[in-house]
């Protein structure tokens, strides 16, 4: 690699580390919070965590069948 | 002082200003911020159906945004849609190259895409007016293998490559949009954000990227894995990201406060993961490891709440359907389970 690309390179990556550096956060408590309130919000939709009764589960096949 | 050497001291510096500036926003951490909530409890999926079909070892799966489809790619050489309920073949694709590494499906239900060993990403048209599934476009320019792809829209997709790259494709035209370089690895893994404004990167240099579609740039870089990011996601409020690492663990990254907030670990565990999937309401973060399990996780928490064992071999792909129904793994024993 030529000296040339090599500071090329540099250029780049202390431009980018400014970038990133320059970056506006917020407090982990706050991102936290955000978080849970999320999970809380979308607890009861969540069918993986809350379960599907039997009978509303798409993928199970009804156990019982009526005879017409 | 040299051009170089003043550049050397000002990225050494700049690196020190993004380490203290994160403590300065670490005025907690998530463990102590949920210490007053219980763990959920124990979180037991039963296979509900099994999907036959491929010869070989499954690469990817990607559910569709309907409810009920989903792609996978095998090493067979074959793409196919099924509908999960029924557990029938919608289509089967023969690809020209069997050594795919990767399959999506996109939002609006008319594509695919599938890539691999190839370097190329190939889209396929599942509405042609004849009703076969040919080859809409190549795009073909990355120098290295695709080891991801994520449809936008149907006009534009994003992959993510071994030569350490990920591109923003115009289908339309064939052509490159952006070149998001950075990565000093292989990318492994990319995830689009929920607003499609984003998207995130995890690649063989330990690190999480995150970059803005739109003006091309890397927002921020996240660190503290010590190997390779396999699997990589948004946490479903579009502000967290979550990886999955050959260092046998996974991490929950906030974007805003800039750091990790929590790492998934367990003594037990050794071995690589290689695939994760939160379900709907984030609460539940489901990954796949080389032991051939799957492990649920309470994210919050980062306790192990359940186990999803049934393959036969390594666990290479999972995802939860997009109302969060159900969830998918893909496993190199050749078959695709769906869980609820």
């Amino acid at each position: 690699m030529s000296s040339n690309s090599n500071l090329t390179n540099m250029r780049r990556l202390v431009e980018q580390l400014r970038l990133e550096a320059s970056v506006e956060r917020i407090k982990v408590s706050q991102a936290a919070a955000e978080l849970q309130q999320y999970c809380l919000q979308n607890a009861t939709k969540d069918a993986l965590l809350v379960g599907v009764p039997t009978g509303s589960n798409p993928f199970r096949e009804p156990r019982s069948c009526s005879l017409l | 002082m040299g051009e170089m050497e003043q550049l050397r001291k000002e990225a050494e510096s700049l690196k020190d200003q993004i380490i203290v500036a994160r403590k300065g926003f670490a005025d907690t951490t998530l463990q102590e911020a949920v210490a007053g909530t219980a763990v959920v409890s124990r979180v037991q999926l039963k296979t509900r159906k099994t999907l036959r079909g491929h010869l070989a070892k499954i690469y990817a799966m990607h559910w569709g945004a309907g409810l009920t489809q989903c792609v996978s790619a095998s090493q067979d050489g074959k793409l196919i849609v099924w509908d999960t309920l029924s557990t029938n073949k919608v289509n089967a694709i023969p690809l020209k190259s069997s050594w795919v590494m990767t399959c999506a499906y996109a939002p609006s239900g008319n594509l695919v895409a599938c890539g691999g060993l190839d370097n190329m990403c190939s889209i396929y048209n599942l509405k042609g007016k004849d009703g076969n599934v040919k080859v809409m476009r190549e795009l073909a320019s990355h120098t290295g293998y695709l080891s991801c792809c994520r449809f936008v829209s149907d006009s534009e997709i994003i992959t993510s490559s071994g030569d350490c790259t990920c591109i923003l494709w115009d289908i339309e035209t064939g052509t490159e949009k952006t070149i998001f370089a950075g990565h000093l690895g292989d990318c492994m893994s990319l995830g689009v954000a929920p607003d499609f404004k984003s998207f995130i990167s995890g690649a063989c240099d330990y690190t999480a990227k995150h970059w803005d579609i739109r003006d091309g740039n890397c927002t921020h870089t996240l660190s503290g894995h010590e190997s390779d990011v396999n699997a990589i996601g948004f946490f479903p409020n579009g502000n967290g990201i979550l990886t999955g690492s050959d260092d046998a663990t996974c991490k929950l990254y906030d974007l805003r406060s800039d750091q990790e907030l929590i790492t998934y670990q367990d003594a037990t565990i050794m071995c690589g993961v290689t695939s994760l999937a939160p379900s709907l309401s984030g609460r539940l973060l489901l990954a796949g490891y080389d032991d051939f399990n799957v492990n649920i996780w309470d994210a919050l928490k980062a306790e192990r709440v359940g186990v999803l064992a049934g393959h036969d071999n390594r666990v290479s792909c999972i995802g939860v359907s997009s109302d969060g129904m159900a969830c998918c793994t893909g496993s190199w024993d050749s078959f695709l389970k769906i869980w609820n």
